[in-house]
């Protein structure tokens, strides 16, 4: 029995397999990648969003078109739509109805009975070429030369301030993003302290018996890597199982369509095992030299 | 006044005191300038009173405690200020049986007793059979997949000096390693310690087991009051 034994036997680990610590250490860091997920989805919807309300604006262009004293409203809108179709880079230009221009500047003047008195100015809407749009430069220079009185709006102050809230936001997830992990590392130095402690003995009897403080910091490195790498993936499923949920829910357009998630978005959270089973290696492995040092 | 004595006056001893004390914190001197030196091959008993610092002597030759005041040398090495980094292939030389056992409880009695070769990083084929003979010899050839904590008080005695001498250290270190055992294994490790001395491990025993001391026929160092003094060995009983 005893040769069957010595034959079999595998080395064990070090240090007990299990801990009743370890649950809320694997909680925690669970949570702290759910989080962290989380936010990477936000990031990657908010970017998409912003990506695709910038090329719906750089696509479109409105003109403001004054009609002269000889012509009405309706004729002056229709040759500046004529003129602007003519236009390199330009898809379709069409005047909007009388109605339509009443009702875009409703919400300022009210439900008022008749606007027919009031000088609303006819728009015009110039849809891009979205590959080779035509410059404002270009559209204004052939208004011009067909006599014209009217104002191009490309819309470029909506799409800086776009751009802006899109950077804007990204940095703030960079910010959680570091925040959470310099957190999960925090919890993981917690533990690892906590574990040394606790495994006082087995840090001494290995070391009295010649173990160097490499040695011993590597065993508390591979244990808490491994919880971490288990809590992440944890994390990880519960972030994407919600973004997959969110995906469902909102239809093809995601959360709303404003803030749309994609499949493909779901794949950013299968770094996070990796990530945390690193930070926790490094903390852990980090905390353990410091501790052993002290020991000796 | 501490007594000067030279047990052995070897040209190269194996380890050597030179007016070594030990203090905890404020408390009076545990030791008090010890002078001594081990030749290599040699054993020694250290015996003395409960309380008159056996363990902290030895405590002090593996390094678990560093001297206030004096020099000691191991192994041609001042360990007074041996780096941390040099520390462990010193230890790995010295075989220590812990009068508290220090088994780790969570690992069986065979991944207690092969501790020592493996942090060294060998495989477990090179020293598997080893640690089964040496198990079998110390009379746990039944018990290698028990935990310490379902083993007996001497069980473990026998599973610690198994983990002490499985690699072959040049210096065993023990303290009361019979003090679990009844006489007949008393005996059988005192015999144990006897081959490995033979082989040329030089041995050093704290006990107050005086019968164990007078059967052994071997020299001891008698600490009393924190001084140490030499007593020649007295014919074997």
């Amino acid at each position: 029995m005893s040769d069957v034994f010595a034959q079999r036997w595998r080395p064990a680990p070090f240090l007990p397999v299990s801990d009743t610590r370890d649950g809320a250490l694997v909680f925690v860091v669970a949570t702290l990648c759910f989080l962290a997920c989380l936010t990477a989805l936000g990031v990657l919807a908010t970017d998409r969003a912003a990506r695709g309300w910038s090329d719906q604006l750089h696509s479109q262009a409105t003109v403001i078109v004054r009609p002269r004293i000889s012509e009405t409203p309706d004729l002056a809108a229709a040759r500046a739509a004529e003129t602007l179709a003519g236009v390199t880079g330009v898809n379709e230009a069409r005047a909007l109805e009388k109605e339509k221009a009443e009702a875009l500047v409703a919400p300022w003047l009210g439900d008022l009975k008749d606007l027919s008195d009031l000088p609303v100015p006819r728009l015009v809407a110039v849809d891009l070429d979205p590959k080779h749009p035509a410059k404002l430069q270009a559209l204004e220079a052939a208004l011009k030369s067909q006599g014209i009185d009217g104002v191009v709006d490309d819309h470029s102050v909506w799409t800086k301030d776009i751009a802006r809230a899109a950077g804007l936001f990204r940095w703030v997830g960079v910010g959680v993003f570091v925040l959470i992990t310099v957190a999960a590392g925090a919890v993981v130095t917690f533990a690892t302290r906590a574990g040394l402690l606790a495994r006082h003995e087995v840090v001494e009897v290995l070391h009295l018996a010649g173990a160097e403080n490499m040695y011993i910091a590597r065993l508390f490195q591979a244990r808490f890597a491994q919880l971490a790498a288990w809590a992440g993936m944890t994390g990880a499923v519960g972030a994407a199982a919600v973004g997959a949920i969110l995906r469902l829910t909102g239809g093809g357009g995601g959360i709303t369509p404003a803030l749309p998630i994609a499949w493909m978005d779901l794949l950013a959270v299968a770094p996070c095992p990796l990530a945390a089973a690193l930070v926790a290696a490094v903390a852990a492995r980090l905390t353990a030299e410091a501790i052993i040092g002290e020991m000796t | 006044m501490a007594r000067r004595i030279d047990p052995l006056s070897e040209a190269d001893p194996v380890l050597s005191f030179e007016d070594v004390s030990l203090r905890y914190g404020r408390n009076p001197e545990t030791l008090r300038d010890l002078n001594f030196s081990l030749a290599s091959g040699s054993f020694h008993f250290i015996t003395g009173a409960s309380g008159a610092g056996k363990s902290s002597l030895l405590k002090l030759i593996y390094m678990a405690a560093r001297p206030n005041k004096g020099f000691i040398r191991l192994f041609g090495h001042d360990v007074t200020t041996v780096s941390s980094k040099d520390l462990p292939m010193l230890r790995r030389r010295i075989g220590v049986v812990f009068q508290d056992f220090r088994l780790l409880e969570h690992l069986s009695a065979f991944d207690n007793a092969a501790l020592p070769l493996r942090i060294t990083g060998r495989k477990p084929d090179t020293y598997r059979q080893d640690v089964a003979e040496l198990l079998a010899w110390v009379g746990l050839r039944d018990r290698m997949g028990a935990l310490p904590p379902t083993l007996a008080g001497g069980e473990k005695q026998r599973l610690a000096i198994a983990r002490a001498v499985v690699g072959r250290p040049e210096i065993l270190l023990a303290d009361e390693p019979t003090g679990n055992v009844d006489p007949q294994m008393s005996l059988r490790i005192l015999r144990l310690f006897a081959e490995l001395n033979r082989l040329g491990t030089t041995v050093l025993i704290a006990t107050h087991d005086q019968a164990l001391v007078a059967r052994s026929g071997r020299p001891r160092l008698h600490l009393q009051d924190g001084l140490l003094s030499y007593l020649a060995a007295e014919p074997a009983a």
